[in-house]
């Protein structure tokens, strides 16, 4: 009797299995009818926007025939995901790369962009990513970060935004915060968490800052050896984030993204060092209250430096693709950037600031403090983290950074040193 | 009966004999033609020969990871079978609620790894945080904190496979046993384990081999930190695929010096046991 009870159940999980394969098939039939118009199948880096590409996708969809498939995924599984998809037939038609490295393992699959409408639109040349004479990529979002601020909690201890021109004036207010802590009620900066959803904050984005000098001072936008001039000044402001924030540096190896978030959020903390995508996570702190600082980090004539301000996405488009593929999908990155609908998804929905003529006023309030800084003449930091060898750079950055939290002495700064020039020119070396 | 067995045959064994080709034949044979190409996507290879194979054995970190893993899976083999046999020994005990226990300590099994490994990562940091320190600083942290989370997720289920041997063991053995006045000592080394030896064999098989490719586990765990340090192989490989630019070839081929590997233990360790089970 059980054997016959096993022996029906496993019937019914192979026909079970039959009917799924079917189902998939009769999909991709349906896809394929369609095929003769071209397609459009976006992989979209940014999770936050998913809601809107998708709403943005199906009316284009309407309004041209076109189908348009977005397809998430989330900034960590990009690569992953992107390298799986793209060994497929259908590909995608848009993907991103980060930058020069992210190019790199993509470059074959770049449809040269040069002379096409979208590459005409940009406002600057140098929101092109040029592959020699080829243009492999478009940004099409430009962001901002520094260390966003709560103004009320700064000015209940005793500060405003005006006091704070560079490192040394910074120093003075956080160590001031820290001091009172007790009385006043909350700490100097959110928790400096090194888990995967946070580290990136650190040993990416503020590791911006000492590689940005550097190249500045050689005149360079790329290197095979950094030197590490500004390693000193590095260390000075990890330090600074380390032993004023919410929690032990100790701690800082368990702490995530959303602890820094609720630090800040629930007024925990003035200081936050992250960019204007965040806006929406911590909008509930009132519009009125937030500011952007830019990262000082104890260079000459910092007075005059701005938040950092850049991009890494840009789009590509698959030159593997289909003819047709490529000119829809040329047509659709076109009407996103061009026409009413596209533009005001892009700059309202999705909070973009796009590098096109057509971009809108934002109504992220971080964007708009950010952009204060270019009014008065500051000059913004490059982006230049994309030049990083590796995402195993970063993390041998990264790791140091955590061990030398827990244990903040020369020894294990030295590590960091170590990881920082000894392991770029290892991974430089590395890459292929 | 048996007629009509052979004549379904093909009903019965082609699903999935197509379901293990595709899913791991075709695989197992484009990886290892992948693992001497030089490709960013799986189905766009360039043929390099052997320099993924020399990255991959210069590579220090790869070493490292080796021996660590090979000294995680004996310590995981040692002590997830020695408290799997002992509860499976108390729990055929004639006393009552002997089901519910068993029960109860199975339960760890049908949980997901990556799940366990961040319910674990926050108990043992909310511990470690006591101390100012914390999991992802020390390799011995992550370490041990490995062996106590596969042990809690594996004993339950090592316990139900010798539960089962130990309930063949036919009574009249153990009885004759006694009356010829052997000790309670020596009817489990002289009588129960050997009669167990087929069991043995299974568990030890399945936790050394789990231990090797341990990955969900590590991944949520300790992520390899610090610096790589707590990186065990199958983590190893899947970072060096996905960390470097042009460097998929090299994972590829690390991953296939992991399949040799585990392969060779897994068969000498059979080999070992299955020399040492005796007829009943």
């Amino acid at each position: 009797m059980k054997r016959k009870v096993l022996s029906a159940v496993l019937a019914a999980t192979m026909i079970a299995g039959l009917l799924a394969g079917c189902g998939g098939s009769s999909d991709s039939d349906k896809k394929s009818t369609e095929d003769a118009k071209g397609k459009v199948y976006y992989l979209n880096f940014k999770p936050e926007a998913d809601e809107y590409w998708q709403e943005l996708a199906e009316t284009y969809t309407e309004e041209t025939g076109v189908p348009v498939t977005v397809l998430t995924a989330a900034s960590g599984e990009y690569e992953k995901t992107l390298k799986s998809e793209m060994a497929k037939t259908d590909a995608p038609t848009l993907f991103q790369v980060n930058g020069p490295v992210g190019l790199e393992s993509w470059k074959d699959y770049c449809y040269d962009l040069s002379g096409t409408e979208i590459a005409e639109e940009l406002t600057d040349e140098s929101f092109a990513l040029k592959d020699g004479d080829k243009t492999a990529g478009i940004a099409y979002v430009v962001e901002n970060y520094g260390i966003i601020y709560n103004k009320a909690l700064l000015e209940k201890a005793g500060y405003s935004a005006d006091d704070i021109t560079d490192f040394e004036s910074f120093k003075k207010v956080v160590e001031d915060i820290t001091a009172r802590k007790d009385e006043l009620g909350f700490s100097a900066f959110t928790s400096a968490g090194m888990d995967g959803s946070s580290d990136w904050r650190f040993k990416t984005h503020l590791a911006n800052l000492p590689i940005y000098y550097e190249y500045k001072d050689e005149g360079i936008d790329n290197t095979d050896a950094i030197k590490g001039t500004y390693l000193d000044n590095y260390r000075q402001v990890w330090d600074l984030y380390i032993n004023n924030a919410t929690c032990e540096p100790t701690e800082i190896s368990t702490k995530t993204a959303d602890d820094a978030t609720a630090d800040f959020v629930t007024e925990e903390a003035v200081f936050y060092q992250n960019g204007t995508w965040e806006y929406n996570n911590i909008a509930d702190v009132g519009d009125e209250n937030l500011g952007i600082l830019p990262i000082y980090i104890g260079v000459d004539g910092e007075e005059n430096q701005g938040v950092c301000t850049g991009t890494e996405n840009y789009w590509c488009v698959n030159a593997k693709a289909s003819e047709d593929d490529i000119q829809a999908t040329l047509d659709f990155m076109n009407w996103c950037v061009t026409s009413d609908e596209g533009v005001e998804a892009m700059c309202k929905d999705m909070g973009f600031v796009i590098p096109f003529p057509k971009n809108m006023e934002s109504e992220n309030t971080l964007v708009n403090e950010a952009n204060k800084y270019m009014e008065d003449g500051k000059t913004p930091v490059t982006w230049v983290f994309s030049t990083m060898p590796s995402e195993e750079w970063k993390n041998g950055v990264g790791s140091a950074l955590t061990a030398y939290a827990a244990d903040q002495t020369d020894e294990n700064w030295d590590a960091v040193v170590k990881a920082f020039v000894d392991g770029w020119a290892t991974e430089a070396a590395a890459a292929k | 009966m048996e007629k009509a067995i052979k004549r379904y045959m093909p009903i019965f064994v082609l699903p999935t004999f197509f379901a293990f080709i595709l899913g791991f034949i075709i695989p197992f044979i484009m990886g290892i033609w992948l693992s001497f190409c030089n490709f960013t996507t799986v189905t766009d290879a360039k043929f390099v020969g052997i320099s993924n194979y020399i990255e991959a054995f210069k590579d220090t970190v790869f070493r490292h990871s080796f021996w660590y893993t090979a000294l995680f899976a004996v310590v995981s083999l040692v002590v997830i079978n020695v408290f799997a046999f002992a509860l499976a020994l108390a729990l055929t005990q004639k006393m009552r609620g002997t089901n519910i226990f068993r029960t109860i300590f199975f339960m760890p099994n049908l949980i997901g790894g990556i799940v366990l490994g961040y319910i674990w990562q926050l108990i043992f940091n909310g511990i470690l945080a006591q101390y100012h320190t914390a999991l992802g600083l020390n390799e011995w942290y992550g370490f041990w904190g490995m062996i106590i989370l596969v042990s809690w997720q594996q004993i339950g289920y090592m316990m139900i496979i010798y539960i089962a041997g130990l309930q063949s063991i036919p009574g009249d053995v153990m009885e004759a046993a006694q009356i010829d006045g052997a000790s309670g000592i020596q009817r489990l080394f002289r009588v129960t384990i050997p009669m167990m030896m087929p069991s043995i064999t299974i568990c030890m098989f399945l936790s050394i081999t789990n231990g090797f490719k341990l990955f969900d586990q590590n991944l949520s765990l300790t992520a390899g930190e610090p610096s790589k340090m707590s990186e065990m192989m199958a983590l190893n490989i899947f970072n060096t695929f996905y960390g470097r630019t042009g460097w998929e070839g090299v994972g590829q081929a690390k991953a296939v010096i992991f399949f040799v590997i585990v392969v060779a233990i897994g068969l000498i360790q059979l080999r070992a046991t299955r020399s040492k089970e005796v007829q009943q």
